[in-house]
């Protein structure tokens, strides 16, 4: 954790309306791990003693959005809970959060850029993905699609940018690099990160009965896996 | 559960929707749901349906469907002709159809989206709490998709006999107009403060809708709304609610909807929920003005609308028609002439 960042945390929550059901509670003005962290405590001592009338509870990077019945909340009362929860939330914090590991097959068809990647960061593509794997990822939130998880730590050696004209079409469970920010493709989709790899996983399947492999908060290893494991792994999955 | 119909075209863009898929954005997972509220509980409610029920949402024009068993159906929302075979039917009413007989929902002549709903409600699978259809992600509706012609959809079970609920009419004066110019009613925030002038100039200008417009968002065209200087062009991404109001770099506002879970651009202002079945019924080309309202009129606008609500369903549960109700409704105490106008415009 990094001490000279903490003064960025806010002293008190910020509260900015969102319509007459929406609040977004702001924790700083920066994105930072402890922020976060603090964020997904708070969202977990809220869930413990849950208000009526909330709908959604929504954890982002440096903030979260309440979603609530605005006939049935108390909104004075409601802050008033809130800034109790934001002074206890020190204690919340999970130091130990939850290790996903995800499988990845790099290179070949299934990470068609990772020599591009390799190459604009002076590095051999072993090199590539043994940074890549040998991180500690925080999931700072999902969003965007259903299960896509916003990726804190990506390695400064592996910053590269994004694709100039984005792919119609990525294939789910796509491992890619933009800028500073790695991630993965749950669904197909179209998009401009640079693909280095791929998980035999569904991250996301509506039809399982959880269907998100990775929520916000968790903390996720890339595995490097064979050709052959993928596909065993694949199957065994469906 | 038995088969009702049988889509033979399909229209513009039709799926099944409910009153949205609550809980999951946290996930990555929109609301989605009928985006005119208004008129989906409706036409449950002529139904005697829980308004909640599964509903068609039809956009620009209507499907053709050959019905396989007997049902109740009713159609609300934009102006799409309805015919039964070859006899015209009124929308905003319920109807009763028998095997073999073909109903064809025409072009929307007014407004932009009409629903359909059936006795019993529309039954597709429930994925994480709701029938809602969320394209993007292929989950909810029918198979995750608009329909295609052929597909068939069937009714859920329904306990009260469904006679009841044949040849009901909302009365016109229920009814919403659908003009070609309509007035949002927005609170400012969560990021007013990145605007000056650019605040007054969004809610005192005009802006138009321009074709990219769908279930994730509209883009408007107007005057360029600059955020202040000293702010910067994009915020750091946070989730984002139907009717928030987001101005990119360009200036050029969108106002995001039901099926979008982030946003990196800061939002002016956001459009109460009630007025989101505006936008529902708003077209390409159409004018919008936004008008400032508080959390508090937004909260007592709410309040009216489900007072209203829930007189039409008890009224459904009784034997009194909608024309008795019309005259309670303007003795009723409890309506003022704002929730009236309320009515008409939405």
């Amino acid at each position: 954790m990094d001490k000279e960042k903490q003064h960025t945390i806010f002293s008190q929550p910020v509260f900015r309306h969102v319509g007459e059901r929406g609040l977004l509670v702001e924790f700083s003005a920066e994105i930072d791990l402890e922020t976060n962290q603090k964020i997904h405590a708070f969202c977990r001592l809220l869930e413990d003693d849950l208000p009526e009338g909330i709908v959604e509870i929504i954890p982002s990077y440096r903030s979260l959005v309440l979603v609530y019945e605005p006939l049935v909340v108390d909104m004075p009362k409601l802050q008033e809970k809130l800034v109790i929860l934001y002074g206890d939330v020190e204690s919340a914090i999970d130091l130990n959060a939850e290790i996903v590991e995800i499988p990845v097959c790099y290179g070949g068809e299934f990470g068609e850029d990772l020599e591009y990647v390799a190459t604009h960061n002076g590095l051999s593509v072993d090199q590539v993905i043994s940074i890549h794997s040998g991180t500690l990822y925080p999931v700072y939130m999902i969003g965007f699609t259903p299960g896509f998880p916003y990726l804190g730590g990506l390695s400064e050696k592996l910053h590269t940018p994004r694709l100039a004209t984005p792919r119609t079409l990525v294939p789910a469970g796509s491992v890619g690099i933009a800028n500073n920010q790695t991630g993965i493709y749950p669904i197909d989709s179209p998009g401009g990160w640079q693909l280095i790899g791929r998980c035999p996983y569904k991250l996301f399947d509506p039809l399982r009965s959880n269907p998100f492999l990775v929520k916000a908060g968790d903390q996720l290893r890339f595995i490097p896996v064979s050709r052959q494991d993928f596909f065993a792994l694949q199957t065994e999955t469906t | 559960m038995p088969a009702a119909f049988k889509i033979s075209r399909p229209g513009a863009y039709s799926t099944v929707q409910d009153l949205g898929r609550f809980g999951y954005q946290r996930y990555g997972v929109p609301p989605s749901g009928a985006l005119d509220r208004f008129a989906a509980q409706t036409v449950n409610v002529l139904l005697g349906n829980h308004e909640n029920c599964a509903v068609l949402e039809m956009t620009m024009s209507g499907p053709v469907l050959e019905i396989l068993a007997p049902c109740t159906l009713a159609v609300t929302g934009a102006a799409m002709p309805i015919t039964l075979n070859a006899t015209i039917v009124k929308n905003w009413s319920s109807f009763p159809v028998v095997k073999g007989d073909v109903v064809t929902i025409g072009h929307a002549e007014a407004g932009c989206r009409a629903y359909l709903g059936i006795n019993g409600g529309i039954d597709v699978p429930v994925i994480m709490g709701s029938r809602s259809c969320y394209t993007d992600g292929r989950l909810g509706g029918h198979e995750g998709r608009p329909l295609v012609a052929g597909d068939i959809l069937a009714s859920c079970e329904q306990q009260i006999d469904r006679d009841t609920f044949e040849n009901r009419v909302i009365p016109v004066a229920y009814r919403p107009t659908y003009s070609s110019h309509w007035e949002l009613r927005a609170i400012p925030g969560p990021q007013d403060d990145y605007f000056d002038q650019g605040l007054e100039l969004f809610f005192s200008q005009q802006f138009t809708i321009t074709p990219q417009a769908n279930r994730m968002g509209y883009r408007l065209k107007g005057p360029t709304i600059e955020r202040k200087k000293t702010m910067p062009a994009s915020i750091i991404s946070e989730p984002s609610l139907p009717g928030g109001v987001q101005i990119p770099e360009g200036g050029d506002p969108i106002i995001l909807l039901s099926e979008q879970t982030v946003g990196g651009y800061a939002k002016i202002a956001t459009v109460i929920r009630d007025d989101i079945a505006k936008i529902a019924q708003a077209m390409p080309g159409d004018t919008i003005r936004f008008r400032k309202v508080s959390i508090e009129e937004a909260r007592d606008i709410e309040r009216k609308n489900k007072e209203l609500l829930s007189l039409l369903k008890d009224e459904y549960s009784g034997e009194q028609s909608f024309a008795v109700l019309g005259k309670q409704y303007y003795k009723s105490e409890i309506f003022n002439e704002k929730i009236m106008n309320f009515l008409r415009q939405i």
